[in-house]
């Protein structure tokens, strides 16, 4: 149990946690003024968990050099379109 | 014949693809579905902003907090779930799946309770075009978490219906896969709808 516990998930489950409340302050008007800005902030932060729930979660990080360079082209592609479509908005 | 679940049993090998090919095409298509769907909802918004900034004012922004550390935490269940399954610590596994089926309970209880107090405050999909995206979306993605406890219960009965040594793994990680799935989705829609100011 101990092994299954102190095991690198956990660290990552807790990144994930940390970042949650941090888009969930950047939200309520905390650190960013600009609210474009503000918005895409959030869309990075929700990316880049998604990225860590692909590569360490789903076990991506180990698979086959296709399923990585895949999912690392759909995260960073719908940040960026959805970052650049809330700029030009 | 008995060499595949024994060698199922080693651990995870660089170069593994985690489940069956079939779920990782299922996965493909609703990744590209719901990219549409997210890039359509900035779209709309685009257009009529006021009217997308009032809906967020009506959303609840802590029930969606807690929805998403339910859904995060359900994937750590998962994931430490199919890392015990390859031990062939089956009980654990069971145990870590168990859990992740009651955050899963836990997230569609705080959305019945978020839809009836929606309702009971008049806001309907005909309110707007916010609340008709809102519940559109966080309906088709229910639908998604109701399929994924259907699937971590059939992986519990999985387990609990043979020996650990006989468990092929990768039954296991076709459905944690499809639940990480359901937790990837909400993580953008939770910034989408709730969040973007």
């Amino acid at each position: 149990m101990r092994a299954l516990l102190l095991h690198r998930l956990s660290a990552i489950w807790l990144l994930l946690v940390l970042a949650t409340v941090a888009s969930w302050e950047i939200g309520h008007g905390l650190g960013i003024s600009d609210h474009r800005l503000a918005s895409v902030a959030i869309v990075v932060v929700a990316m880049i968990k998604v990225r860590f729930v692909a590569l360490d979660f789903m076990e991506l990080r180990d698979a086959p050099l296709a399923f990585r360079v895949a999912a690392n082209l759909w995260t960073a592609g719908i940040a960026a379109g959805l970052s650049a479509m809330i700029l030009t908005a | 014949m008995s060499a595949l679940p024994s060698a199922r049993a080693m651990p995870r090998q660089p170069g593994h693809v985690p489940g069956e090919a079939g779920v990782w095409l299922f996965i493909a298509g609703d990744l590209v579905l719901f990219s549409l769907l997210f890039a359509t909802f900035l779209s709309y918004r685009a257009d009529a902003p006021e009217v997308f900034a009032a809906g967020r004012a009506h959303l609840d922004q802590t029930l969606g907090l807690v929805n998403t550390l339910l859904l995060l935490t359900s994937s750590w269940f998962v994931a430490t779930g199919v890392r015990a399954a390859r031990r062939r610590a089956s009980r654990t596994a069971v145990a870590c799946f168990a859990f992740a089926l009651a955050c899963g309970l836990g997230f569609g209880t705080v959305k019945v309770l978020e839809y009836g107090a929606k309702f009971e405050a008049g806001l309907t999909p005909e309110t707007s075009d916010f609340f008709m995206f809102y519940f559109a979306y966080t309906g088709f993605h229910m639908i998604h978490v109701v399929i994924g406890m259907g699937v971590l219960l059939a992986m519990i009965a999985y387990l609990r219906g043979r020996p650990p040594q006989a468990v092929n793994l990768q039954h296991i990680e076709s459905g944690a896969s499809f639940w990480h799935l359901v937790d990837v989705l909400w993580i953008v829609l939770f910034a989408l709808l709730y969040l973007l100011v």
